[in-house]
Protein backbone atom coordinates (compact mmCIF):
# COMPACT_ATOMS: atom_id res chain seq x y z
CA UNK A 1 0.00 0.00 0.00
CA UNK A 2 1.42 3.15 -1.06
CA UNK A 3 2.94 5.53 1.67
CA UNK A 4 3.22 9.53 1.07
CA UNK A 5 6.87 10.18 2.41
CA UNK A 6 9.71 12.34 1.95
CA UNK A 7 12.38 11.09 -0.40
CA UNK A 8 14.83 10.64 2.60
CA UNK A 9 12.24 8.83 4.19
CA UNK A 10 11.06 6.84 1.15
CA UNK A 11 14.87 5.91 0.50
CA UNK A 12 15.98 4.91 4.04
CA UNK A 13 12.97 3.06 5.23
CA UNK A 14 13.29 0.84 1.82
CA UNK A 15 16.72 0.74 0.46
CA UNK A 16 19.48 -1.39 2.44
CA UNK A 17 23.13 -1.72 2.15
CA UNK A 18 23.73 -4.91 -0.12
CA UNK A 19 19.99 -4.86 -1.76
CA UNK A 20 19.78 -5.34 -5.63
CA UNK A 21 17.94 -2.09 -7.11
CA UNK A 22 17.03 -1.25 -10.20
CA UNK A 23 16.66 2.59 -10.93
CA UNK A 24 14.58 1.60 -14.05
CA UNK A 25 13.93 4.24 -16.82
CA UNK A 26 14.13 4.14 -20.66
CA UNK A 27 16.43 7.58 -21.41
CA UNK A 28 13.05 9.19 -20.44
CA UNK A 29 12.03 9.35 -16.38
CA UNK A 30 15.20 8.28 -15.07
CA UNK A 31 15.68 8.77 -10.77
CA UNK A 32 18.28 11.06 -10.79
CA UNK A 33 16.47 12.53 -7.39
CA UNK A 34 16.56 9.46 -5.80
CA UNK A 35 19.92 8.21 -6.87
CA UNK A 36 21.51 10.95 -5.15
CA UNK A 37 19.38 10.28 -2.38
CA UNK A 38 21.46 7.17 -1.76
CA UNK A 39 23.95 8.31 -2.56
CA UNK A 40 23.86 11.37 0.30
CA UNK A 41 22.96 8.24 2.76
CA UNK A 42 25.31 6.29 1.61
CA UNK A 43 24.00 2.95 0.90
CA UNK A 44 26.51 0.70 -1.04
CA UNK A 45 27.16 -2.58 -1.51
CA UNK A 46 24.60 -2.45 -3.67
CA UNK A 47 23.89 -4.44 -7.38
CA UNK A 48 22.66 -2.11 -9.45
CA UNK A 49 20.09 -3.65 -11.98
CA UNK A 50 19.50 -1.87 -15.29
CA UNK A 51 19.24 -2.18 -19.24
CA UNK A 52 20.63 1.35 -19.70
CA UNK A 53 22.88 2.81 -17.01
CA UNK A 54 23.56 5.91 -17.32
CA UNK A 55 24.85 9.33 -15.55
CA UNK A 56 23.10 7.98 -12.03
CA UNK A 57 24.66 5.06 -12.19
CA UNK A 58 28.10 6.50 -13.31
CA UNK A 59 27.45 8.74 -10.06
CA UNK A 60 26.53 5.74 -7.59
CA UNK A 61 29.70 3.46 -9.47
CA UNK A 62 32.51 6.74 -9.02
CA UNK A 63 30.91 7.12 -5.37
CA UNK A 64 32.08 3.52 -4.65
CA UNK A 65 28.16 2.05 -3.85
CA UNK A 66 27.77 -0.51 -6.40
CA UNK A 67 29.66 -4.07 -5.72
CA UNK A 68 27.52 -5.21 -9.14
CA UNK A 69 26.16 -4.25 -12.21
CA UNK A 70 23.20 -6.39 -14.07
CA UNK A 71 23.00 -3.71 -17.33
CA UNK A 72 22.78 -4.57 -21.42
CA UNK A 73 23.58 -0.74 -22.57
CA UNK A 74 26.73 1.42 -20.67
CA UNK A 75 26.68 4.30 -22.13
CA UNK A 76 25.81 7.85 -22.08
CA UNK A 77 23.09 8.68 -24.27
CA UNK A 78 23.70 9.64 -27.65
CA UNK A 79 27.34 10.94 -26.07
CA UNK A 80 29.78 8.37 -25.51
CA UNK A 81 31.00 5.98 -22.46
CA UNK A 82 30.29 6.16 -18.84
CA UNK A 83 33.95 7.01 -17.52
CA UNK A 84 32.98 5.90 -13.87
CA UNK A 85 31.78 2.79 -14.87
CA UNK A 86 34.94 2.54 -17.50
CA UNK A 87 37.52 3.34 -14.86
CA UNK A 88 36.01 1.03 -12.35
CA UNK A 89 35.63 -2.13 -14.57
CA UNK A 90 39.52 -0.97 -16.67
CA UNK A 91 41.15 0.30 -13.39
CA UNK A 92 39.21 -1.35 -10.45
CA UNK A 93 38.60 2.70 -9.39
CA UNK A 94 37.22 3.48 -6.60
CA UNK A 95 36.86 -0.49 -5.93
CA UNK A 96 36.44 -3.20 -8.53
CA UNK A 97 33.31 -3.84 -10.26
CA UNK A 98 31.62 -7.45 -11.07
CA UNK A 99 29.98 -7.24 -14.44
CA UNK A 100 27.15 -9.25 -15.28
CA UNK A 101 26.05 -8.13 -19.32
CA UNK A 102 22.66 -9.28 -21.53
CA UNK A 103 21.33 -7.84 -24.43
CA UNK A 104 18.23 -5.66 -23.87
CA UNK A 105 16.08 -8.42 -25.51
CA UNK A 106 17.41 -10.81 -22.37
CA UNK A 107 16.67 -8.02 -19.90
CA UNK A 108 13.73 -6.95 -21.04
CA UNK A 109 12.14 -10.37 -20.85
CA UNK A 110 13.79 -11.08 -17.77
CA UNK A 111 11.85 -8.04 -15.99
CA UNK A 112 8.70 -9.34 -17.69
CA UNK A 113 9.36 -13.32 -16.65
CA UNK A 114 9.88 -11.70 -12.53
CA UNK A 115 6.66 -9.65 -13.00
CA UNK A 116 4.88 -12.60 -14.40
CA UNK A 117 6.31 -14.76 -11.28
CA UNK A 118 8.64 -17.20 -13.59
CA UNK A 119 12.06 -18.37 -12.68
CA UNK A 120 13.22 -17.76 -16.03
CA UNK A 121 12.91 -15.97 -19.54
CA UNK A 122 12.87 -17.96 -22.79
CA UNK A 123 13.30 -15.79 -25.95
CA UNK A 124 15.39 -16.20 -29.62
CA UNK A 125 18.70 -14.49 -29.06
CA UNK A 126 21.95 -14.83 -28.81
CA UNK A 127 22.68 -16.47 -31.50
CA UNK A 128 26.21 -16.87 -32.49
CA UNK A 129 26.67 -13.78 -29.63
CA UNK A 130 30.23 -14.25 -27.46
CA UNK A 131 28.09 -12.85 -24.73
CA UNK A 132 26.91 -16.05 -24.06
CA UNK A 133 30.20 -17.54 -23.38
CA UNK A 134 31.48 -14.34 -20.84
CA UNK A 135 27.99 -14.71 -19.06
CA UNK A 136 27.29 -17.91 -17.15
CA UNK A 137 23.72 -17.02 -16.84
CA UNK A 138 22.80 -17.18 -20.37
CA UNK A 139 21.70 -20.55 -20.89
CA UNK A 140 19.39 -22.52 -23.91
CA UNK A 141 16.27 -24.42 -23.47
CA UNK A 142 14.69 -26.65 -25.97
CA UNK A 143 10.76 -26.09 -27.14
CA UNK A 144 9.33 -29.20 -25.91
CA UNK A 145 6.71 -28.75 -28.72
CA UNK A 146 8.72 -27.89 -31.79
CA UNK A 147 12.45 -28.80 -31.01
CA UNK A 148 13.80 -24.98 -31.35
CA UNK A 149 16.92 -24.13 -28.84
CA UNK A 150 16.00 -20.79 -27.22
CA UNK A 151 17.74 -18.75 -24.86
CA UNK A 152 17.36 -18.62 -21.34
CA UNK A 153 18.25 -16.31 -18.79
CA UNK A 154 16.88 -16.07 -14.95
CA UNK A 155 14.39 -13.64 -14.22
CA UNK A 156 14.81 -10.22 -12.80
CA UNK A 157 13.23 -10.04 -9.26
CA UNK A 158 15.28 -7.35 -7.73
CA UNK A 159 14.74 -6.18 -3.96
CA UNK A 160 13.91 -2.86 -4.84
CA UNK A 161 12.87 -0.91 -7.78
CA UNK A 162 13.20 2.98 -7.99
CA UNK A 163 11.31 4.80 -11.02
CA UNK A 164 10.15 8.44 -11.79
CA UNK A 165 6.77 9.31 -13.39
CA UNK A 166 4.45 12.32 -14.34
CA UNK A 167 1.71 11.81 -11.16
CA UNK A 168 0.57 10.12 -8.24
CA UNK A 169 -3.52 10.13 -7.54
CA UNK A 170 -3.61 11.16 -3.52
CA UNK A 171 -5.01 7.45 -2.95
CA UNK A 172 -1.48 6.50 -4.20
CA UNK A 173 -1.99 5.40 -7.71
CA UNK A 174 0.76 5.84 -10.01
CA UNK A 175 0.84 7.27 -14.05
CA UNK A 176 3.48 6.66 -16.58
CA UNK A 177 3.15 8.62 -19.99
CA UNK A 178 5.07 8.55 -23.09
CA UNK A 179 7.96 6.29 -23.33
CA UNK A 180 7.05 4.03 -20.70
CA UNK A 181 9.96 1.56 -20.76
CA UNK A 182 10.30 -1.01 -18.92
CA UNK A 183 9.39 0.43 -15.57
CA UNK A 184 5.64 -1.28 -14.65
CA UNK A 185 7.62 -4.65 -15.41
CA UNK A 186 10.35 -3.47 -13.01
CA UNK A 187 8.09 -2.67 -10.35
CA UNK A 188 5.76 -5.27 -10.44
CA UNK A 189 8.98 -8.18 -10.05
CA UNK A 190 10.30 -6.15 -7.23
CA UNK A 191 9.89 -6.80 -3.62
CA UNK A 192 9.29 -2.98 -2.50
CA UNK A 193 8.65 -0.11 -5.22
CA UNK A 194 9.71 3.35 -4.43
CA UNK A 195 8.46 5.66 -6.72
CA UNK A 196 9.00 9.88 -7.17
CA UNK A 197 6.64 12.16 -8.72
CA UNK A 198 6.05 15.22 -10.58
CA UNK A 199 2.94 16.14 -9.14
CA UNK A 200 0.18 14.28 -6.77
CA UNK A 201 -3.33 14.88 -8.22
CA UNK A 202 -7.07 14.64 -6.82
CA UNK A 203 -7.89 11.15 -8.69
CA UNK A 204 -6.98 9.97 -12.34
CA UNK A 205 -10.79 10.22 -13.53
CA UNK A 206 -9.34 11.96 -16.55
CA UNK A 207 -6.94 9.50 -17.58
CA UNK A 208 -7.32 7.33 -20.50
CA UNK A 209 -8.85 3.43 -19.68
CA UNK A 210 -5.64 2.09 -21.34
CA UNK A 211 -3.16 4.62 -19.55
CA UNK A 212 -0.26 2.68 -18.11
CA UNK A 213 -1.02 2.84 -14.31
CA UNK A 214 0.18 1.36 -11.41
CA UNK A 215 -2.36 0.50 -8.60
CA UNK A 216 -1.75 2.15 -5.25
CA UNK A 217 -0.79 -1.27 -3.71
CA UNK A 218 1.71 -2.22 -6.19
CA UNK A 219 3.85 0.69 -4.76
CA UNK A 220 5.50 0.92 -1.64
CA UNK A 221 6.08 4.48 -1.05
CA UNK A 222 5.89 7.84 -2.89
CA UNK A 223 7.58 11.20 -2.82
CA UNK A 224 6.85 14.18 -4.81
CA UNK A 225 9.88 15.70 -6.37
CA UNK A 226 9.10 18.05 -8.85
CA UNK A 227 12.16 18.07 -11.17
CA UNK A 228 13.68 14.67 -10.06
CA UNK A 229 14.30 12.89 -13.11
CA UNK A 230 16.35 16.07 -14.44
CA UNK A 231 18.67 16.09 -16.43
CA UNK A 232 16.10 13.25 -18.11
CA UNK A 233 12.81 14.71 -18.83
CA UNK A 234 9.27 14.23 -17.86
CA UNK A 235 7.01 13.89 -20.81
CA UNK A 236 4.74 16.76 -20.99
CA UNK A 237 6.67 18.62 -17.62
CA UNK A 238 10.00 19.18 -18.98
CA UNK A 239 12.39 18.47 -21.74
CA UNK A 240 15.70 16.43 -21.71
CA UNK A 241 18.63 18.91 -20.88
CA UNK A 242 20.61 17.58 -23.34
CA UNK A 243 23.96 19.88 -22.15
CA UNK A 244 23.83 18.36 -19.10
CA UNK A 245 24.32 15.08 -20.57
CA UNK A 246 27.20 16.01 -23.17
CA UNK A 247 28.77 18.20 -19.91
CA UNK A 248 28.92 15.35 -17.66
CA UNK A 249 31.24 13.54 -20.48
CA UNK A 250 33.88 15.91 -19.02
CA UNK A 251 32.89 16.43 -15.52
CA UNK A 252 33.09 12.31 -15.10
CA UNK A 253 36.59 12.20 -17.19
CA UNK A 254 38.56 13.33 -14.33
CA UNK A 255 38.26 11.72 -10.88
CA UNK A 256 38.80 14.85 -8.71
CA UNK A 257 36.54 17.00 -10.98
CA UNK A 258 34.13 14.16 -10.42
CA UNK A 259 34.34 14.27 -7.07
CA UNK A 260 34.21 18.32 -6.82
CA UNK A 261 31.28 17.93 -8.79
CA UNK A 262 29.46 15.37 -6.68
CA UNK A 263 30.16 16.77 -3.01
CA UNK A 264 28.76 20.35 -4.80
CA UNK A 265 25.71 18.83 -6.48
CA UNK A 266 24.86 15.82 -4.82
CA UNK A 267 26.18 15.72 -1.18
CA UNK A 268 25.28 19.24 -0.34
CA UNK A 269 22.30 19.97 -2.17
CA UNK A 270 18.73 18.39 -1.59
CA UNK A 271 15.38 16.92 -3.90
CA UNK A 272 14.27 20.45 -3.13
CA UNK A 273 17.01 21.58 -5.94
CA UNK A 274 15.52 19.69 -8.49
CA UNK A 275 12.92 22.08 -9.60
CA UNK A 276 14.89 24.71 -10.02
CA UNK A 277 17.28 22.94 -12.65
CA UNK A 278 14.15 22.31 -15.11
CA UNK A 279 13.14 25.58 -14.71
CA UNK A 280 14.83 26.06 -17.98
CA UNK A 281 13.54 23.43 -20.09
CA UNK A 282 10.15 23.45 -18.61
CA UNK A 283 10.16 26.92 -19.87
CA UNK A 284 11.46 25.77 -23.63
CA UNK A 285 8.54 23.60 -23.55
CA UNK B 1 40.89 15.67 -57.06
CA UNK B 2 38.09 18.42 -57.78
CA UNK B 3 37.07 20.24 -54.62
CA UNK B 4 33.57 18.95 -53.61
CA UNK B 5 30.20 20.70 -52.42
CA UNK B 6 29.74 17.86 -50.08
CA UNK B 7 31.94 15.72 -47.61
CA UNK B 8 32.28 12.18 -47.00
CA UNK B 9 30.48 12.45 -43.97
CA UNK B 10 27.59 13.87 -46.19
CA UNK B 11 28.05 11.41 -48.76
CA UNK B 12 27.65 8.15 -46.61
CA UNK B 13 24.50 9.77 -44.88
CA UNK B 14 23.39 10.31 -48.27
CA UNK B 15 24.41 6.63 -49.52
CA UNK B 16 23.22 5.34 -46.95
CA UNK B 17 19.93 6.56 -46.86
CA UNK B 18 19.46 5.43 -50.64
CA UNK B 19 19.47 2.09 -49.52
CA UNK B 20 15.99 2.36 -47.77
CA UNK B 21 12.65 2.20 -49.24
CA UNK B 22 9.32 3.32 -48.47
CA UNK B 23 7.65 0.27 -47.44
CA UNK B 24 10.69 -0.44 -45.51
CA UNK B 25 10.10 -1.17 -41.44
CA UNK B 26 13.42 0.23 -40.33
CA UNK B 27 14.69 -0.58 -36.59
CA UNK B 28 17.27 2.71 -35.99
CA UNK B 29 20.51 2.66 -34.20
CA UNK B 30 21.49 6.08 -32.89
CA UNK B 31 23.99 8.19 -34.40
CA UNK B 32 24.93 7.73 -38.18
CA UNK B 33 22.00 5.37 -38.85
CA UNK B 34 19.46 7.50 -37.51
CA UNK B 35 20.78 10.12 -39.34
CA UNK B 36 20.53 8.21 -42.81
CA UNK B 37 16.54 7.02 -41.88
CA UNK B 38 15.87 10.71 -42.05
CA UNK B 39 17.07 11.81 -44.40
CA UNK B 40 15.81 8.86 -46.56
CA UNK B 41 11.81 9.98 -44.89
CA UNK B 42 12.44 13.80 -45.83
CA UNK B 43 13.61 12.53 -49.05
CA UNK B 44 12.24 9.74 -51.48
CA UNK B 45 10.89 7.52 -48.59
CA UNK B 46 7.86 9.68 -46.98
CA UNK B 47 6.06 6.57 -45.59
CA UNK B 48 8.68 4.68 -43.93
CA UNK B 49 8.43 3.60 -40.78
CA UNK B 50 11.09 4.19 -38.37
CA UNK B 51 11.15 2.02 -35.03
CA UNK B 52 13.65 2.94 -31.95
CA UNK B 53 14.08 0.62 -29.51
CA UNK B 54 12.53 3.16 -26.60
CA UNK B 55 9.52 1.65 -27.92
CA UNK B 56 8.82 4.25 -30.44
CA UNK B 57 6.68 3.03 -33.59
CA UNK B 58 6.77 5.03 -37.02
CA UNK B 59 8.31 7.95 -35.27
CA UNK B 60 9.08 10.80 -37.66
CA UNK B 61 10.90 13.98 -35.55
CA UNK B 62 11.85 16.83 -36.67
CA UNK B 63 15.00 17.10 -35.99
CA UNK B 64 17.56 14.17 -35.38
CA UNK B 65 17.73 13.01 -31.26
CA UNK B 66 20.44 12.88 -29.43
CA UNK B 67 19.77 9.58 -27.79
CA UNK B 68 17.15 6.61 -28.51
CA UNK B 69 14.65 8.08 -26.33
CA UNK B 70 13.88 12.07 -26.48
CA UNK B 71 10.90 13.37 -26.33
CA UNK B 72 10.45 13.98 -29.85
CA UNK B 73 10.34 10.64 -30.85
CA UNK B 74 6.96 9.59 -28.90
CA UNK B 75 5.63 13.04 -29.77
CA UNK B 76 6.17 12.06 -33.11
CA UNK B 77 5.27 8.20 -33.42
CA UNK B 78 2.06 6.40 -34.30
CA UNK B 79 2.48 4.29 -31.32
CA UNK B 80 5.06 4.31 -27.79
CA UNK B 81 4.96 0.57 -26.91
CA UNK B 82 6.94 -0.84 -23.61
CA UNK B 83 9.94 -1.90 -24.09
CA UNK B 84 9.52 -5.58 -23.46
CA UNK B 85 6.92 -5.17 -26.18
CA UNK B 86 8.85 -3.52 -28.61
CA UNK B 87 11.93 -6.94 -28.10
CA UNK B 88 9.08 -9.80 -27.93
CA UNK B 89 6.21 -9.15 -30.53
CA UNK B 90 7.76 -6.75 -33.08
CA UNK B 91 11.38 -7.71 -33.22
CA UNK B 92 11.40 -11.14 -32.20
CA UNK B 93 7.95 -11.21 -34.06
CA UNK B 94 9.41 -10.69 -37.42
CA UNK B 95 7.69 -7.54 -38.05
CA UNK B 96 11.16 -5.70 -38.95
CA UNK B 97 12.85 -5.61 -42.40
CA UNK B 98 15.68 -3.52 -41.72
CA UNK B 99 17.91 -3.10 -38.61
CA UNK B 100 20.07 -0.14 -39.58
CA UNK B 101 23.38 -0.54 -36.76
CA UNK B 102 26.79 1.39 -36.43
CA UNK B 103 29.86 -0.22 -35.05
CA UNK B 104 32.60 0.45 -32.93
CA UNK B 105 35.15 -2.69 -34.62
CA UNK B 106 33.94 -4.60 -37.45
CA UNK B 107 35.03 -7.40 -39.56
CA UNK B 108 34.67 -8.20 -43.60
CA UNK B 109 31.87 -10.75 -42.33
CA UNK B 110 30.10 -7.99 -41.40
CA UNK B 111 30.64 -9.11 -37.45
CA UNK B 112 30.21 -6.09 -35.04
CA UNK B 113 32.03 -5.72 -31.92
CA UNK B 114 30.79 -2.85 -29.53
CA UNK B 115 31.42 -4.43 -26.26
CA UNK B 116 35.15 -3.84 -25.57
CA UNK B 117 38.76 -3.62 -27.32
CA UNK B 118 41.08 -6.31 -25.64
CA UNK B 119 40.37 -8.99 -22.94
CA UNK B 120 36.63 -9.09 -22.04
CA UNK B 121 37.91 -10.10 -18.42
CA UNK B 122 40.56 -7.23 -18.01
CA UNK B 123 39.58 -4.64 -21.51
CA UNK B 124 41.47 -1.78 -22.83
CA UNK B 125 38.45 0.12 -23.32
CA UNK B 126 35.34 -0.93 -22.09
CA UNK B 127 32.48 -0.09 -24.57
CA UNK B 128 28.71 0.49 -23.80
CA UNK B 129 27.89 -2.97 -24.46
CA UNK B 130 24.88 -4.46 -27.29
CA UNK B 131 21.62 -3.35 -25.82
CA UNK B 132 19.83 -3.96 -28.69
CA UNK B 133 22.05 -4.97 -31.35
CA UNK B 134 22.42 -8.98 -30.86
CA UNK B 135 18.80 -9.59 -31.57
CA UNK B 136 18.46 -6.70 -33.96
CA UNK B 137 21.47 -8.32 -35.72
CA UNK B 138 19.23 -11.84 -35.51
CA UNK B 139 15.64 -10.93 -35.83
CA UNK B 140 15.41 -8.02 -38.87
CA UNK B 141 15.18 -9.53 -42.44
CA UNK B 142 18.33 -7.85 -43.18
CA UNK B 143 21.21 -5.41 -41.75
CA UNK B 144 22.64 -2.53 -42.97
CA UNK B 145 25.95 -1.27 -41.29
CA UNK B 146 27.48 2.60 -41.78
CA UNK B 147 30.69 3.48 -40.44
CA UNK B 148 33.69 5.82 -40.98
CA UNK B 149 36.38 3.81 -42.61
CA UNK B 150 39.38 3.25 -40.36
CA UNK B 151 41.76 0.55 -39.70
CA UNK B 152 41.00 0.70 -36.20
CA UNK B 153 37.48 0.12 -36.94
CA UNK B 154 37.68 -2.13 -39.59
CA UNK B 155 39.83 -4.75 -39.00
CA UNK B 156 40.63 -8.37 -39.15
CA UNK B 157 39.54 -9.75 -36.40
CA UNK B 158 37.42 -8.20 -33.64
CA UNK B 159 37.81 -8.35 -30.24
CA UNK B 160 34.47 -9.46 -29.26
CA UNK B 161 31.30 -10.62 -31.14
CA UNK B 162 28.33 -8.73 -29.44
CA UNK B 163 26.30 -8.76 -32.70
CA UNK B 164 26.74 -12.20 -35.32
CA UNK B 165 26.88 -11.15 -38.50
CA UNK B 166 28.27 -13.74 -41.23
CA UNK B 167 30.64 -15.26 -38.70
CA UNK B 168 33.92 -17.29 -40.40
CA UNK B 169 31.73 -16.76 -43.46
CA UNK B 170 29.45 -19.21 -46.13
CA UNK B 171 26.46 -20.48 -44.65
CA UNK B 172 27.34 -19.78 -41.49
CA UNK B 173 24.13 -18.29 -40.17
CA UNK B 174 22.22 -21.11 -41.88
CA UNK B 175 24.06 -23.24 -39.53
CA UNK B 176 23.24 -21.46 -36.52
CA UNK B 177 19.32 -22.08 -37.20
CA UNK B 178 19.51 -18.01 -38.50
CA UNK B 179 16.80 -17.75 -41.01
CA UNK B 180 17.39 -13.79 -41.52
CA UNK B 181 19.69 -12.66 -44.22
CA UNK B 182 22.23 -10.51 -41.94
CA UNK B 183 24.57 -8.20 -42.89
CA UNK B 184 23.93 -7.43 -46.92
CA UNK B 185 25.42 -3.64 -47.29
CA UNK B 186 28.15 -1.55 -45.56
CA UNK B 187 28.01 2.22 -46.10
CA UNK B 188 31.08 4.43 -45.65
CA UNK B 189 32.85 7.42 -46.22
CA UNK B 190 34.55 5.68 -49.21
CA UNK B 191 32.55 3.14 -50.77
CA UNK B 192 29.47 0.95 -50.66
CA UNK B 193 30.20 -2.60 -50.05
CA UNK B 194 27.52 -5.11 -50.85
CA UNK B 195 28.22 -8.94 -49.05
CA UNK B 196 28.88 -11.17 -51.29
CA UNK B 197 26.23 -14.19 -51.08
CA UNK B 198 28.60 -16.98 -51.45
CA UNK B 199 31.00 -16.32 -49.40
CA UNK B 200 29.94 -13.51 -47.01
CA UNK B 201 31.95 -11.03 -47.18
CA UNK B 202 31.62 -7.22 -48.09
CA UNK B 203 33.02 -6.69 -51.52
CA UNK B 204 33.24 -2.93 -52.98
CA UNK B 205 29.96 -2.46 -54.99
CA UNK B 206 30.28 1.19 -55.55
CA UNK B 207 33.35 3.84 -54.87
CA UNK B 208 32.05 7.26 -54.06
CA UNK B 209 32.95 10.35 -55.97
CA UNK B 210 36.50 10.83 -56.24
CA UNK B 211 37.55 8.23 -54.07
CA UNK B 212 39.93 5.64 -55.10
CA UNK B 213 40.74 1.79 -54.23
CA UNK B 214 43.76 2.82 -52.52
CA UNK B 215 42.35 5.20 -49.70
CA UNK B 216 40.03 2.21 -49.65
CA UNK B 217 42.55 -0.14 -48.75
CA UNK B 218 44.61 2.08 -46.54
CA UNK B 219 41.47 2.49 -44.31
CA UNK B 220 40.39 -1.14 -44.16
CA UNK B 221 42.40 -3.65 -42.15
CA UNK B 222 41.17 -6.53 -44.20
CA UNK B 223 42.55 -7.10 -47.61
CA UNK B 224 39.78 -5.11 -49.92
CA UNK B 225 37.94 -7.14 -52.61
CA UNK B 226 36.49 -5.16 -55.20
CA UNK B 227 33.58 -6.09 -57.86
CA UNK B 228 34.11 -6.86 -61.16
CA UNK B 229 32.73 -3.67 -62.16
CA UNK B 230 33.44 -0.89 -59.67
CA UNK B 231 30.72 2.20 -60.17
CA UNK B 232 30.58 5.74 -59.11
CA UNK B 233 28.14 6.06 -56.44
CA UNK B 234 26.09 9.35 -57.67
CA UNK B 235 26.98 12.32 -55.64
CA UNK B 236 24.29 13.78 -53.75
CA UNK B 237 21.75 15.54 -55.44
CA UNK B 238 20.72 19.42 -54.32
CA UNK B 239 17.57 17.94 -52.63
CA UNK B 240 19.55 15.02 -50.75
CA UNK B 241 21.98 17.83 -49.57
CA UNK B 242 19.61 20.37 -48.64
CA UNK B 243 17.39 17.96 -46.61
CA UNK B 244 20.99 16.93 -44.53
CA UNK B 245 21.99 20.43 -43.98
CA UNK B 246 18.76 21.43 -43.02
CA UNK B 247 17.85 18.42 -41.25
CA UNK B 248 21.31 19.28 -38.87
CA UNK B 249 20.94 22.97 -39.11
CA UNK B 250 17.67 22.11 -37.19
CA UNK B 251 19.06 19.61 -34.93
CA UNK B 252 22.14 22.08 -33.72
CA UNK B 253 19.35 24.56 -33.16
CA UNK B 254 17.33 22.20 -30.90
CA UNK B 255 19.91 20.90 -29.03
CA UNK B 256 22.03 23.90 -28.45
CA UNK B 257 25.93 24.72 -29.12
CA UNK B 258 27.77 20.91 -29.15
Amino acid sequence: MAVFQSLPQAISENLHAGDSVAFEGFTHLIPHAAAHEVIRQGIGGLTLIRMTPDVIYDQLIGMGLVKKLIFSYAGNPGVGLLRRLRDAVENDWPQPLELEEHSHAAMANAYEAGAAGLPLAVFRGYKGADLAKVNPNIKSVTCPFSGEVLAAVPSLRPDVAVIHAQKASKRGDVLIEGIVGVQKEAVLAAGRAIVTVEEVVEDFAEVHPNACVLPHWTVTAIAQVPGGAHPSYAHGYYERDNQSYLAWDEIAADRERFQAWMQDNVIAATPEDFAARVAKVRAAK
Amino acid sequence: MTEQSFTPDEMMTIAAARALGNDDVCFVGIGAPSAACNVARLTHAPDITLIYESGTIGTAPDVLPLSIGDGILCDTAVTTVSVPEMFRYWLQGGRITIGFLGAAQLDRFGNINTTVIGDYAKPKTRLPGGGGAPEIASSCGKIFITMKQSRRGMVEKIDFVTSFGHGAGGKAREKLGLTTKGPTLLITDLAVWKTDPESGEFVVASLHPGVTREQVQETCGWPARFNESVEETPPPSDLELTTLHDLKARTAAAHGKN
